[in-house]
């Protein structure tokens, strides 16, 4: 398993793997909003956390295509579906070891760009927090749409467009931690104690439905 | 070996052909029970009186809310075949599943629709980000997903199999959402626009919805039977020219 | 003022989705039928390939 996680890592990190795409994504797509939004400060400030957090969204989905297709190709997803381990766990295995590679450096960036749309400091902490325990929800639960994608002649927009909804409470529960954080009357733990529970549930549901997508759409 | 006699009872439920003499028995009666309750129900809506506090436009609930009932309800019931499509490897579930979300996805329109319309006269916008026009919302989003899924797939079983995953999860999914959007909600509420809810039914109101309602589920089933069979017809052609294919190539 | 503009919209906009999901389904369903006439008459028998199409 840890042979599994390390060699996933090497090759997201690797030249071609999606990591610094998503990064690059990330940076892009909040860099544009100030040119859409129009570059006052203020404003900026307020809807900071809420773009970072889209940005984050979006990055994140766009690398989960990637999660079982290169075994699809190289043909390594049949010998992980006739593995003696279950394959719930390599499921799991494998989107920490995509979580790690594409996720982390997001959150790793996001304080940057914070900074870009003049957030202080405490909605920066805020959204780096939030960010780093809903972040792994949106991985397991794209694990399911990453799954399906594999039985797909063409998956790509289309996992996307079905993962999306179903990741609308993480948006949420994050965005609206990270405006707790800021704004006085609201408080920080309810809606980030949710998220977390919400990530703890998607940690279940996300590889039990990858794995079941994942052997049906074999044969 | 219990196991094994339940296994061939559901094999026998499942037969296609079974299936399509039951439908073409009951679909008549479906159909006229439609007919006769539309007609009942819609009397019924047009016949009485307005409430005082929103007027004649409470007359938009009468289909308001069964398509809302129905957008549902729907869903529940492709949740129902995914497990028969996981669990039994039901061939009619696959079909069940498949015929039902365009089905669940116009009456979710619907509701959006006549949402939209009701809300216009009431709140004075088209749109308002109310918690369950959001969530009903999202639900749209996710039939039009799932029938973009089944249509991208060449292979009907195994486009069944993968939709029914994703159908479930969605089934799990879904109050998580709703609890999620209504906390949203109440966190964002803008100077209390929403006036609805308000009204407590009474029995003027109650007859025409309830008779409605039930008009919206028959015709639903009837829709949902009739698409049934026409998805299976659909795979009988496929299946037969590839046969008929298959036949030339041999003879050539 | 008169909400009926709205009211007969909302009935005009179910009315209109729901003829079209009826006149959808009863559509492919003649089509369908149409097909298999067909595919009867051109002399695909559909008998003896029974088993192998209920699996699928």
């Amino acid at each position: 398993m840890t042979a599994l996680l390390l060699r996933d890592l090497k090759l997201s990190v690797r030249a071609g793997g999606g990591a610094l795409i998503g990064v690059l994504f990330f940076m892009t797509v909040v860099a544009v909003i100030p040119f859409g939004v129009g570059p006052d400060l203020n404003l900026l400030s307020r809807i900071g956390p809420a773009i970072v957090w889209i940005g984050a969204l979006l990055s994140a989905l766009l690398g989960l295509d990637r999660l079982f297709q290169t075994e699809r190709e190289d043909g390594s997803l049949d010998l992980l579906l006739m593995q003696e381990h279950p394959l719930v766990l390599t499921v799991l295995v494998k989107c920490l070891a995509h979580w790690l590679g594409n996720g982390l450096p997001l959150v790793i960036a996001s304080p940057l760009l914070g900074l870009f749309m003049n957030m202080d400091e405490v909605a920066i902490g805020a959204t780096m927090l939030t960010l780093l325990v809903g972040t792994p929800a949106l991985t397991f639960i794209g694990a399911v749409g990453a799954a399906v994608a594999v039985a797909l002649p063409r998956g790509g927009l289309l996992v996307s467009i079905l993962v999306l909804p179903l990741a609308i409470p993480v948006l949420i529960f994050g965005v609206s931690a990270s405006y707790a954080a800021v704004e006085d009357p609201a408080p920080f733990m309810p809606p980030f104690l949710i998220l977390v529970a919400i990530t703890m549930f998607f940690a279940v549901l996300g590889p039990l439905g990858a794995a079941l997508a994942l052997r049906n759409a074999g044969d | 070996m219990t196991d094994s006699l339940a296994i061939s009872k559901f094999s026998e439920l499942a037969n296609p052909t079974r299936f399509l003499a039951l439908a073409a028995r009951i679909l008549p009666w479906m159909a006229a029970a439609t007919v006769i309750l539309f007609a009942i129900g819609l009397y019924l809506s047009f016949t009485t009186e307005g409430d005082y506090q929103q007027g004649a436009t409470v007359r938009i609930m009468y289909v308001h809310v069964p398509a809302a009932w129905l957008s549902m309800m729907c869903y529940t019931v492709m949740a129902v075949s995914a497990i028969g499509t996981l669990v039994w490897r039901h061939p009619l579930a696959d079909v069940s599943h498949k015929a039902a979300a365009p089905l669940g996805a116009a009456f979710t329109l619907i509701a959006l629709a006549t949402g939209s319309l009701w809300g216009r006269p009431m709140w004075g916008t088209w749109w308002v980000w109310d918690a369950r026009l959001t969530s009903v919302f999202v639900l749209f989003l996710m039939y039009l997903g799932l029938i973009a899924l089944n249509r991208a797939m060449d292979d009907p079983s195994r486009a069944a199999r993968v939709s029914a995953v994703l159908i479930l999860v969605g089934f799990v999914n879904i109050p998580i959402i709703k609890f999620s959007v209504d906390w949203w909600n109440t966190l964002h509420q803008p100077a209390s626009v929403i006036r609805m809810g308000g009204p407590t039914i009474d029995q003027e109101f109650l007859w025409p919805l309830l008779i409605m309602a039930i008009a919206f589920t028959v015709l639903f089933f009837t829709l949902h039977t009739m698409a049934m069979r026409n998805e299976i017809w659909r795979r009988r052609v496929a299946a037969q020219r590839r046969m008929a294919a298959r036949m030339a190539g041999r003879e050539a | 003022m008169s909400h009926t503009f709205y009211i007969a919209m909302s009935y005009a906009v179910s009315a209109a989705v729901i003829l079209c999901l009826i006149a959808w389904t009863w559509l492919d369903g003649r089509a369908r039928r149409q097909e298999l006439a067909e595919l009867e008459a051109s002399g695909i028998r559909r008998r003896s390939a029974q088993a192998k199409d209920d699996a699928a």
